[in-house]
């Protein structure tokens, strides 16, 4: 089993933590991971990436040019990784940062209001965990419950005050995702 | 100890300060900054050593003289911070006192960019300072893999009283990976019959590179020789991957070695018998394995990050019994495995390379890929 | 050969029975010879480490019984930085000529100063490049004939002189900058003395301290011993004022 996973957006819409937590959902449950940022000049407010690979033996590549899974916070990345989907695969889109719909059918697009949604929860902040949330109902290998022990384990105890709301938008997400026909 | 998703520069600076790192001086340069930012915090809560440097220079020569003390000591930097530590390094050799310096590597020559890159190889490796002297230059591939082999380093520059260097690629440094740290190792004062500490109930000590007198430097070189051909024999390390049945083989290093593996795994759903030797020391390098493969596989691809510099070492290994091929990417791109993948296609339609320089056809290609 | 009764010079316990291989008339040998003294004195020859420079002084180890490195031109701050920070009960100088100090190594040396380095410096000033065979140096003065300025050093194109003890003296982290002069026994005297109080500087841990010795090269000048020693009086002392350039008020207050 080999899973690779880009998730982009604009930067402090938390795509670094969004791939991170992904990262240690599947270290914790005995898997073979990498996360990658894209870095440089550009991490200062430009467009920000990280890719995932989940495995389950030694990971060659940390970088994949056609990932079967994607997440688009904003829209300069779903125009750049629309295109880069490998058949088959599935986009999950924050639709409330894009203005058009998608233009491959051999893919599966998923529109998740991520911000709304986030904002329905109280905090506007928690958009990236919406889509995390979208995204798992394409990621059989990890489970809700194994992203939000990831993050009771990994927060910083500063944090921990914030889980049930990451819970909660994790879940928003999911259902979300899961209530779209495929 | 459970594992931990640790990035690789961070990680870099922990296994060191566990391996019993007393002393850190370093510049910043992007793509290792986390390395002097870590430290900076780390090395001072527990009372030891650390100095922002004025420059490469100074933290070179800085280096150059805790090394001298007998203290476990490095630096770390990337390709321009590391160019202006090349007189430092000389020096150190020269003198034979053991140092660590770490290069995350990045795009170039020049300014460059930030973008990982292996093209300090043959500086690495081959060149770098002034005069005779060799280097041990371990390369990892993974966060893990950079941990055991920080440990490894100040063993191995202690044993042989040598540089070690450890060269990555600035993906490394900026990967997390689950990895698993050692334990604290204790600082001990390894009381080295060399060092300059002070002359307190002994003789005094000089250290110094000059040997003002050439026939005394002749016999300082050909010591250094000798104990080079002692790490030659003892302390060469690589991975095998498929390579039982292969029948051509990809030689590939650090980053540019993990690429190659997934295309070697795509190839083998395809039914290409390829393999891949991954040099964990790129100094001392693993000719003598790539000599007994030359004996029975069909050829060789060496992949890098750079513009064919290992390429040489493998050629040189090889001695023209096959073909050697090389594809690479330059200047801060890295590969993705399709493209190693459709060289492995090439090869195994019978696609060698043979009237010429294969840097030559691999550039003429490159040119015609990039201009469409 | 019977031992003399009335000895009143000897070697000093800090110096090795080492020939000197200074030109006659240097004041390097001088230079050491007071190191060596106020090491003796202070009862720092064990715990001492001295960095050499590169330059006429990149034998200095050669005299000196402590132990001893020696560094890449210009870095020997950066080396002593480096020896000082992993073994801080330890005496460490640099010894150090102005092309060594004031050209190359002049980052070195200024940010060794600015982070307050608990190290002692001995700058040997005699304004040109020695070792190389007396070509122009940061300290050459205006003027003056090298064999890099055959018609004498013209500010125009080639620029003033640099005054280090002036210099660092402005900055934070020093305890300590003076400038003395070789050139007779008076100021050797206080030579002697103001290196004594950089020792005691460095041991009580009062910051950086540097010593700046005006110092005489006859055989790159041209000159006999004594008249280098009368141009360094007539020529050096007034382009480098002698003085107390920074003196932490720790260090006034002790008395040797």
């Amino acid at each position: 089993m080999q899973k690779e996973i880009i998730i982009a957006g604009f930067g402090g819409q938390g795509v670094l933590f969004a791939g991170q937590v992904l990262a240690y959902a599947a270290m914790d449950t005995g898997k073979i991971v990498t996360w990658i940022p894209s870095y440089g000049p550009e991490m200062r407010g430009g467009t920000a990436n990280c890719t995932v690979v989940i495995a389950d033996e030694e990971i060659g590549s940390p970088l994949v040019k056609h990932p079967p899974l994607a997440i688009a916070l904003n829209l300069p990345s779903l125009d750049k990784y629309e295109g880069l989907l490998a058949p088959g695969g599935t986009l999950i889109v924050n639709q409330s940062m894009v203005d058009r719909g998608a233009k491959r059918t051999d893919i599966h697009v998923i529109f998740v209001p991520c911000n709304e949604i986030a904002e329905e929860i109280g905090d506007k902040k928690l958009l990236n965990m919406v889509a995390v949330g979208a995204l798992l109902t394409a990621l059989p290998e990890l489970t809700l419950k194994d992203v939000e022990k990831a993050l009771e384990a990994h927060l910083p105890e500063r944090h921990k005050h914030l889980l049930p709301k990451n819970y909660e938008a994790l879940k928003r997400g999911y259902e979300t995702a899961q209530k779209i026909p495929a | 100890m459970p594992k931990e998703l640790w990035k690789g520069n961070e990680a870099i600076a922990e296994a060191a300060v566990r391996a019993g790192l007393q002393a850190y001086f370093g510049y910043p340069i992007t793509p290792q900054t986390e390395i002097l930012e870590y430290l900076s915090r780390r090395m001072p809560e527990l009372g030891r050593a650390f100095v922002q440097a004025e420059s490469e220079l100074g933290a070179i020569n800085m280096v150059y003289g805790a090394a001298c003390t007998g203290a476990r000591v490095m630096s770390t930097s990337s390709s321009p911070g590391v160019s202006l530590m090349m007189e430092g390094l000389s020096y150190i050799a020269g003198t034979e006192v053991p140092a660590v310096l770490v290069n995350v590597m990045r795009g170039g020559p020049g300014l460059g960019n930030i973008a990982p890159a292996q093209s300090d190889y043959n500086q690495a490796v081959h060149g770098g300072g002034h005069g005779d002297y060799p280097r041990i230059v371990l390369a990892p591939s993974s966060v893990q893999e950079a941990i055991d082999l920080m440990g490894l380093s100040f063993d191995l520059a202690e044993k042989y009283r040598m540089i070690c260097m450890v060269i990555l690629d600035g993906s490394i440094g900026q990967m997390m990976e689950p990895a698993e740290m050692p334990e604290m190792k204790p600082i001990v004062d390894r009381n080295f019959d060399w060092a300059t500490n002070g002359a307190i109930n002994r003789e005094r000590r000089i250290l110094s590179s000059i040997y003002i007198d050439p026939p005394a430097e002749e016999v300082a070189n050909l010591r250094l020789g000798k104990r080079w051909r002692e790490v030659q024999a003892n302390e060469v390390r690589y991975k095998e991957y498929y390579l039982d049945d292969a029948e051509f083989v990809i030689v590939g290093f650090g980053t540019a070695g993990r690429v190659a593996l997934s295309a070697v795994r795509a190839a083998r759903t395809e039914g290409i018998k390829v393999g891949l030797l991954r040099p964990i020391t790129v100094s001392p390098y693993p000719y003598q394995v790539i000599d007994q493969l030359a004996g029975r596989v069909s050829g060789f691809l060496v992949t890098e990050m750079n513009m064919g510099q290992m390429f040489d070492d493998v050629r040189l290994a090889v001695r023209g019994r096959v073909p050697v091929e090389f594809y690479g990417r330059t200047g801060g791109v890295v590969p993705f495995p399709d493209e190693i993948l459709a060289e492995i296609r090439r090869i195994a339609a019978g696609q060698w390379t043979t009237d010429r320089d294969p840097r030559d056809a691999w550039q003429a290609r490159m040119v015609s890929v990039l201009e469409r | 050969m019977n031992a003399p009764t009335n000895l009143v010079y000897e070697r000093p316990e800090g110096f090795t029975d080492t020939p000197t291989h200074y030109c006659p008339g240097c004041t390097h040998g001088v230079a050491h010879r007071l190191i060596a003294e106020v090491l003796e004195e202070m009862e720092l020859i064990p715990k001492t480490i001295g960095v050499a420079p590169v330059g006429c002084s990149v034998f200095a180890y050669n005299y000196f019984d402590t132990d001893f490195v020696e560094a890449p031109h210009g870095r020997a701050p950066a080396m002593a930085t480096g020896i000082k920070r992993v073994l801080p009960d330890r005496i460490v100088f640099t010894y150090q000529g102005d092309g060594d100090l004031a050209s190359i190594g002049m980052g070195e040396i200024v940010h060794a100063a600015a982070r307050g380095e608990n190290i002692t410096v001995i700058f040997i000033n005699n304004a040109n490049y020695g070792m190389t065979g007396g070509q122009m140096a940061p300290t050459t003065l205006p003027g003056m004939k090298t064999t890099s300025s055959p018609n004498g050093r013209d500010v125009e194109t080639q620029g003033y002189p640099i005054r280090m003890a002036e210099m660092l003296s402005t900055l934070e982290g020093v305890g300590y900058c003076v400038r003395r002069s070789l050139h007779d026994p008076k100021n050797i005297r206080l030579a002697k003395k103001a290196i004594r109080m950089a020792f005691e500087t460095q041991a009580r841990g009062l910051g950086f301290s540097m010593v700046e010795l005006l110092s005489t090269c006859p055989t790159n000048w041209g000159m006999t011993p004594v008249a280098s020693l009368k141009f360094v009086e007539e020529h050096m002392v007034p382009a480098y004022p002698l003085g107390d350039y920074k003196v932490s008020d720790a260090i006034k207050q002790v008395k040797i």
